[in-house]
């Protein structure tokens, strides 16, 4: 980013100054490191994950097999693969309305007094370590969900047309694909809704006074003038929450259920790729097949992820060009 | 302090912006009457005591210093201070009988009958057609074809219709800057406010573009009472009916335009025309 | 074009509609309480989230928790010591500041390079882009890199291991900020500097180092905090321990780890200790990221 700015100045000296060669030379190399680390993480993930992929093939992609018995070892990607998807996506439609209310409510509404106080609190909610979301989530939000959601409301839910069988489910332990969504909308709320408050900021002043000067109220002015001045970042941001909620791991960990098995209602337990991992890792023998069965899912999340957060800095990198 | 206007100061200056509108009379009442108006930038004063009336269907063009508060009297006549907080006003700024600046009065109401163009061109990111039609379905909810129709009038009154006819549905972002400024005019226009206020609207453009707005200005008064800030005298001189000079927060002298630059009253005043400090 | 059109339209102030306006002032007012209640939310979320920490975590917190090493349950024996975390602090402390050690450097002259040397360069969008994937790649990847690289060749977890995996998060944000803090120096005074006859190197070393030292360490500070409660590389490389230990070529505690272990162990006064751990990361956390703040506004 900022790209464009000023050349910085260049020493005119003639030759090089040696210490200026070294220094040179060592940013350079820590910048080296930086790239091979990215490559080593491809590199290793990948070569964990051959043996894997050379026994299932693309079956692995779309099997929902995980059988870590001797002798019968077969395993597939493919309730990983959804849990990821989904639980991400869920916590993204939950998190992108409450954010975006946060930052409007931050960069207009608000009062000034309140605005710094209110900011900081939820840039602090970004800084809870993700383990602490996940505690919390066990023992605050799964009751919850339980309690107040499932019982309470399930058979409501359930009744809905078409969509009514999502709630449907045996499961009311509560621990499920739903809550690890909720857990996660609040963990990527505040990075959503940090970005969105800074893109809207960067708005100049003058074109939402030329808006309000026509009349428009403070919603009109942010759907007419500043959403279409800043979609591309805010899309941005939005996929950095996402990249985030895919790759996630503590947090899911203790409140999706750890259930290999294809979820057939938002209620019933499931499993992620990062949780999965986080499982059976450090349990699994050395060199196993199951180990390199993770290792795949591993590389698998990685491209994931990956695509998302590469997606998502592109769109970003203009918001300093504007 | 400051001196009467040379305008008749109307004392049905509430009612008489309909009159006039009705009637051929010209230069003889008031669309906006300022009276005793205070204006704060939390605890410094900005504006003191300042009464002017702005005369139906004329140009008063607004001079003085950086800081002298034009700007700022600009700001109060529409309201758009109180987008910021620790920004007020005191006095009474009247309108059809109404003190605009009361909180009473509905903001949106106000900013649909006095419009208002920027020192740099706002084409907000969207076509030329939807520029156009964004404050008009603010305030009105109009059928498609009267919907076009509004846009051509605005357009046209612009002076820019002819300019971009052919490519109403691309972006406005794509058009010269001096374009971009009529199309913001337009835009003012078609939600066919009764006040148009300039803050210094040429002063991002080039010469020929500068002219076509000061063109654009002239054939605007015909329908609408405006008001222009400017740093540029020769300006003020070929756009105003009237000329206020401010300085420091104050209203010097207010004076028809002719008068003011050849015989100004107060000294400050034929010191900032001559030259002398500004 | 007509000359027609140049008729103002009835001006009719009549026209423009009473029920339209009231209908936009609804409008606008319901997503004004719409955000007011997003943000509430939000607020009350990072309240239930403190108020269950200190809640349940001061309810067990004691000097045992502080300073003995993990005990087995007491479940049906009452009179069994009580455990505590202290070898879970000090593994936790070594490998965060191990792992700070390394990432630090790294990213300091990785920031410096993007900011001084790579301007608009191609390897430095690249080296950016790639520092700003791994700033948000999920943290459990870099633990089966490590894994892969040193935990198999070594033969066992190590904390050793967990500190590298540590490392390879601090350094893209120390990358970010340096290279932030660097920008938001004036070029006239690396030409004041310049133009004094010293080298770039001394100038960036002694006068732009000094001039962004705030904001640097400002980004230091947020890594200590991010990699403070990492848990999810840390299961992949160093592992745990239930024994105080320095020996940083075996398994090694960490608090992140024994909070994830004991608040799934189902024995509730080991959950109670995990509560306790919790409110310890957690306010440990939070205060270096208030630190961090008030540093970086002291400067601006």
């Amino acid at each position: 980013m900022g790209a464009g700015a000023a050349p910085r100045p260049v020493a005119r000296r003639r030759g090089m100054d040696v210490g200026d060669l070294v220094f040179e030379w060592l940013c350079r190399g820590a910048g080296v490191i930086v790239l091979l680390l990215l490559g080593g993480i491809i590199v290793t993930l990948f070569i964990g994950a051959l043996p894997a992929f050379r026994e299932f093939g693309l079956g692995f992609l779309t099997s929902t097999q995980w059988n870590p018995v001797e002798g019968r070892e077969n395993y597939g990607g493919a309730v990983a693969i959804f849990g990821t998807v989904m639980s991400a996506v869920l916590a993204i439609c939950f998190a992108v309305p409450v954010a975006f209310g946060i930052a409007f409510f931050l960069t207009e509404l608000a009062p000034d007094w309140l605005r710094r106080p209110v900011g900081t609190a939820i840039e602090l909610l970004a800084a809870v370590p993700s383990i602490i979301y996940g505690m919390w989530g066990l023992f605050v939000v799964v009751p919850f969900v339980q309690m107040h959601i499932q019982l309470a409301l399930g058979d409501y839910l359930v009744a809905i047309p078409l969509v009514g069988f999502l709630f449907e489910s045996r499961f009311f332990a509560g621990t499920s694909l739903f809550t690890a969504a909720i857990v996660l909308a609040i963990m990527i709320l505040p990075f959503i809704a940090a970005t969105m408050r800074d893109v809207f900021l960067q708005v100049p002043p003058v074109f939402k006074e030329s808006a309000y000067g026509l009349g428009a109220t403070r919603w009109e002015v942010m759907k007419g003038v500043v959403l279409p001045y800043t979609r591309i970042s805010v899309v941005g941001g939005i996929m950095l929450g996402l990249g985030r909620a895919l790759g996630e791991t503590m947090a899911v960990t203790f409140v999706i259920g750890n259930a290999n098995r294809m979820p057939q209602s938002l209620f019933d337990p499931s499993t992620t790729i990062a949780s999965i991992v986080a499982m059976e890792f450090p349990e699994s023998l050395m060199g196993s097949m199951k180990q390199s069965a993770l290792f795949a899912l591993g590389f698998l999340l990685f491209v994931i992820s990956f695509l998302v957060l590469a997606a998502s800095r592109y769109l970003l990198r203009s918001r300093l060009k504007a | 302090m400051s001196s009467t206007t040379e305008t008749k100061q109307s004392a049905e200056a509430g009612f008489g912006g309909m009159q006039a509108r009705s009637g051929a009379q010209i230069n003889a009442t008031s669309r906006i009457s300022v009276r005793n108006l205070d204006f704060y930038y939390g605890t410094n004063k900005a504006l003191k005591g300042i009464n002017l009336e702005l005369p139906d269907r004329q140009v008063t063009g607004m001079i003085g210093p950086s800081g002298c508060g034009k700007s700022t009297l600009l700001r109060v006549l529409n309201r758009m201070y109180s987008l910021y907080p620790g920004q007020r006003a005191e006095g009474e700024v009247l309108m059809d009988g109404r003190n605009m600046i009361d909180p009473s009065v509905d903001l949106n109401e106000l900013r649909s009958k006095v419009g208002m163009v920027f020192q740099k061109p706002t084409p907000f990111p969207m076509t030329i057609y939807d520029n156009i039609a964004f404050g008009i379905k603010l305030h009105e909810k109009l059928p498609k074809s009267e919907l076009d129709d509004r846009i051509e009038w605005a357009l046209s009154r612009a002076a820019i219709w002819g300019e971009v006819k052919d490519r109403l549905q691309s972006s406005a972002m794509g058009l010269s800057g001096g374009q971009q400024q009529r199309l913001c005019i337009a835009r003012s226009i078609a939600v066919r406010p009764e006040v148009m206020l300039f803050d210094e609207p040429t002063s991002a453009l080039d010469p020929i573009s500068t002219l076509k707005i000061e063109e654009l200005i002239d054939e605007l008064k015909r329908d609408f009472t405006i008001c222009i800030v400017t740093h540029n005298m020769q300006q003020a001189a070929r756009c105003a009916d009237q000329v206020a000079f401010f300085y420091l927060g104050e209203l010097v002298e207010v004076a028809p335009a002719a008068r003011m630059f050849t015989a100004p009253r107060e000294k400050r005043t034929q010191e900032y025309i001559t030259g002398r400090f500004g | 074009m007509s000359t027609t059109i140049f008729e103002p339209p009835p001006r009719a102030a009549v026209r423009r509609s009473a029920a339209l306006a009231s209908r936009r002032k609804a409008v606008d007012l319901m997503v004004k309480w719409f955000c007011l209640a997003a943000t509430l939310v939000g607020l009350f979320f990072l309240a239930s989230i403190m108020a269950t920490l200190l809640w349940r975590g001061l309810a067990s917190m004691d000097w045992v928790v502080l300073t003995e090493e993990f005990r087995p349950t007491r479940y049906g024996d009452e009179t069994a010591p009580k455990g505590g975390l202290v070898h879970a602090i000090l593994g936790s402390l070594i490998q965060t500041a191990i792992g700070t050690a390394i990432g630090t450097p790294i990213g300091l002259l990785v920031g410096t390079y993007l900011s001084e040397y790579a301007r608009g360069s191609a390897f430095g969008n690249v080296l950016r882009f790639v520092s700003d994937v791994l700033l948000s790649a999920p943290s459990i990847l870099i633990g089966l890199f490590i894994y892969q690289l040193v935990v198999l060749p070594m033969g066992g977890f190590s904390g050793i291991a967990g500190a590298l995996a540590l490392a390879i998060i601090v350094i893209p944000v120390v990358v970010r900020t340096t290279e932030d803090m660097l920008q938001l120096i004036p070029n006239t005074l690396r030409e004041a500097v310049i133009g004094l006859g010293a080298p770039k190197w001394k100038m960036i070393t002694l006068v732009c180092y000094k001039a962004a030292a705030s904001g640097i360490l400002t980004g230091i500070l947020l890594a200590v905090a991010r990699i403070a409660g990492e848990t999810a590389p840390l299961l992949l490389t160093s592992f745990g321990n239930n024994v105080t230990s320095f020996d940083l070529s075996t398994a090694m505690a960490s608090l992140p780890i024994a909070i994830y272990q004991q608040a799934n162990s189902g024995f509730p006064d080991l959950i109670e200790i995990a509560w306790s751990g919790a409110l310890l990361v957690t306010l440990g956390v939070l205060a270096i990221n208030i630190i961090a703040r008030t540093l970086l506004r002291g400067r601006q």
